[in-house]
């Protein structure tokens, strides 16, 4: 691995590209809000039905006295943690990522979004690897839903490492939170001792002839486009934006500045989410050539995880073909 | 048991009229002013807003959000003219303030804006968009009894917003969890926009259903003071279910041509309706805020 040496701090000791540690994020999200029920009093949990899917068991089974079922009812679920809100718990919301989102999307605009209320939506499920349960589960629109909110902060984790921290670090931030992370296990490569900055994107490998901005799931498969890459002497940047809102405009400048072209991977439609993001960026200040990775205004289909990358073109080939097509389009 | 909180104002039934009448004199002086904003609904429930605001709910108008208030959730945001008006009144603003409803900066948005982004002293959180303000309440109800306080909720909700499913999740949550610290106050006018409550959408048996759901139910004359301060009291009484007042009112109540008419839902007075409309309403001993028709 030495093409990723210098960002040895930022990943776990010792990785292994060929065969890493794989782990549920939203694992990360269940146990980080266990340790919060250690910590920290007023935060407090609401179950849909759901619990044992997004993992809010574990925080269930150890602080039962603040664990809320509200049945499968998502609207009310957003509506009852504003009510908490407002007599000063910290309460977490969470569902599949369209039924966190796209269904009570009202009730979060007026309720948490307007009237900038400290809930925390968390949503697992997310992007295609839900796989075989097909479209009605794939949540793909999530980002775009909550990213286009005033007063919204969206955080798509890449691992379930970097999930625990994320979880933590919105605990201590006054204000609506939206979290997006997995079902599935994945590839936990991000050091759990790294600090999360929020708002800040994290630069887990330097090159300068194209730079990959990558959210999620793709973070990894970033990564391993990059090692073929590197095979070919094409050296890219790859940058994990973990936060899309507020999004880091430094990080997506001076990736543009410093290798001349940018490719966007997502686990989500490209337009509002954060290829949408990126060019918003891009376009007032500093334009340079974009290839998306990502759903191209389409919905996902039952199949495995990885079936599904490669058809809606999401695995590391095709990551690969899109950075040489920007290379190419550099002037 | 908050005994340095400062209510009642008024015990008396008479002055609580009184006010109730200066209220939807205010109601009917702010929309001549704003030429734009909802009658009827505001007007059916001036009665009820007296009796929270003067008399039951534990509150300071200087500290609006001191810890041992009562809190008040208004589902139907569109009534926001009688909550201002009573708001105003009881001191949370300035008296003057209301001319400003529905105009650009200022804070009396068309619908309740949030306390972060406009700082109106008094509310909560927005509401607007119908049917979401039971789950907060219920939020608010779960979390208080979590913390062992011994403050009361209540939801001011529609009949026509009943139309709405989350109403429904949401009474089926706060009687699932016991939320008796909670009241909510439905306002059965029988009006909604398109017409009357039962050719939109049928809501009776209306009292069956709330009780189907967990509610001690009460049902009153939303225009009979001492009924709407007993009932509320009855209601901090009820032990280990929400409660639900369902009162009787009449849409546009006080002024003959828009009472029980549904198309006075959203449109306010043209200057001659007003004339009418406050010729009809006594003038009280509180005074008006403006003089609206210079005398004339
Ligand atoms: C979600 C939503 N849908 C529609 C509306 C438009 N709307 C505003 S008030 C109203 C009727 C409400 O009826 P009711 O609760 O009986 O109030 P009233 O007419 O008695 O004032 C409607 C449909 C809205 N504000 N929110």
């Amino acid at each position: 691995m030495n093409f990723i040496h210098k960002f040895e701090n930022y990943l776990v000791e010792n990785l292994d590209m060929k065969n890493p540690e794989l782990k549920e994020s939203r694992r990360g999200f269940g146990e980080a809000l266990v340790e919060l029920g250690k910590t920290n009093p007023n935060v407090v949990v609401l179950g849909g039905d759901v619990s044992g899917s997004v993992r809010t068991d574990l925080f269930r089974d150890a602080f039962p006295d603040r664990f809320f079922s509200v049945g499968i009812s998502e609207q009310d679920m957003m509506g009852v943690a504003a009510g908490l809100a407002v007599v000063g718990k910290i309460p977490f919301a969470s569902a599949y990522g369209e039924f966190a989102t796209g269904r009570p999307f009202d009730q979060i605009r007026q309720s948490i979004a307007y009237s900038v209320m400290n809930v925390k939506i968390c949503a697992s499920h997310c992007g295609f690897t839900v796989g075989p349960d097909g479209a009605t589960h794939q949540s793909l629109e999530d980002v775009a839903l909550m990213r286009v909110l005033p007063h919204m902060n969206v955080i798509t984790p890449a691992d379930y490492n970097q999930t625990y921290r994320a979880v933590i670090k919105a605990s201590e931030i006054d204000g609506p939170f939206y979290i997006r992370f997995y079902r599935d296990n994945s590839p936990n490569f991000t050091n759990p001792n790294a600090p999360f900055e929020f708002g800040k994107a994290d630069t887990l490998l330097e090159g300068s002839d194209c730079a990959i901005i990558a959210s999620g799931l793709m973070v990894w498969e970033s990564l391993l486009a990059a090692e073929l890459l590197a095979e070919e002497k094409i050296m890219v940047r790859v940058v994990n934006m973990h936060t899309i809102k507020p999004i880091d405009s430094n990080a997506i400048v001076s990736a543009a500045k410093n290798t001349g072209c940018i490719v966007t991977a997502e686990d989500h439609q490209i337009k509002g989410g954060l290829g949408g993001a990126v060019a918003e960026v891009l376009a007032q200040e500093y334009p340079a050539p974009v290839e998306f990775i990502g759903a191209k205004d389409t919905f996902g289909e039952s199949g495995k995880g990885s079936e599904l990358f490669e058809k809606y073109g999401l695995s590391k080939r095709h990551i690969v073909e899109a950075v040489k097509k920007a290379i190419k389009r550099k002037k | 048991m908050f005994p340095n909180l400062k209510n009642p104002v008024f015990t008396d039934t008479n002055e609580l009229d009184e006010m109730a009448r200066q209220i939807r004199r205010d109601i009917m002086n702010m929309l001549l002013i704003s030429k734009s904003g909802h009658s009827g609904g505001p007007l059916g429930l001036a009665d009820i807003f007296a009796a929270l605001y003067f008399n039951r709910l534990n509150l300071i108008p200087e500290d609006p959000y001191n810890e041992q208030r009562d809190y008040f959730f208004l589902s139907i945001g569109h009534v926001a003219p009688v909550w201002y008006a009573t708001l105003a009144r009881r001191g949370y603003f300035p008296l003057d303030e209301l001319k400003t409803l529905r105009k650009v900066n200022g804070r009396l948005q068309g619908h309740p804006a949030p306390l972060k982004t406009h700082g109106l002293p008094g509310v909560e959180i927005a509401s607007g968009a119908l049917g979401q303000g039971l789950s907060i309440a219920a939020g608010a109800a779960i979390g208080l009894k979590l913390s062992g306080k011994p403050n009361r909720v209540f939801c001011m909700a529609g009949d026509g917003e009943l139309d709405e499913g989350q109403m429904w999740e949401a009474a089926m949550t706060a009687a699932h969890h016991n939320a008796d610290n909670l009241t909510v106050i439905v306002d059965r006018n029988h009006c909604q926009i398109d017409n009357r409550t039962e050719n939109v959408m049928k809501l009776e048996p209306l009292a069956d259903k709330w009780k189907a759901f967990g509610f001690e139910v009460f049902e009153i004359d939303g225009h009979n003071m001492k009924e709407i301060m007993e009932t509320i009291d009855k209601t901090g009484k009820v032990k280990g279910k929400p409660s639900v007042i369902i009162a009787y009112t009449k849409m546009g109540k006080g002024v003959s041509f828009m009472e029980d008419n549904y198309k006075w839902h959203g449109v306010p007075p043209n200057d001659d309706q007003g004339k009418i409309a406050l010729g009809e309403l006594n003038p009280t001993k509180f005074g008006d805020f403006v003089d609206y028709y210079g005398g004339k």
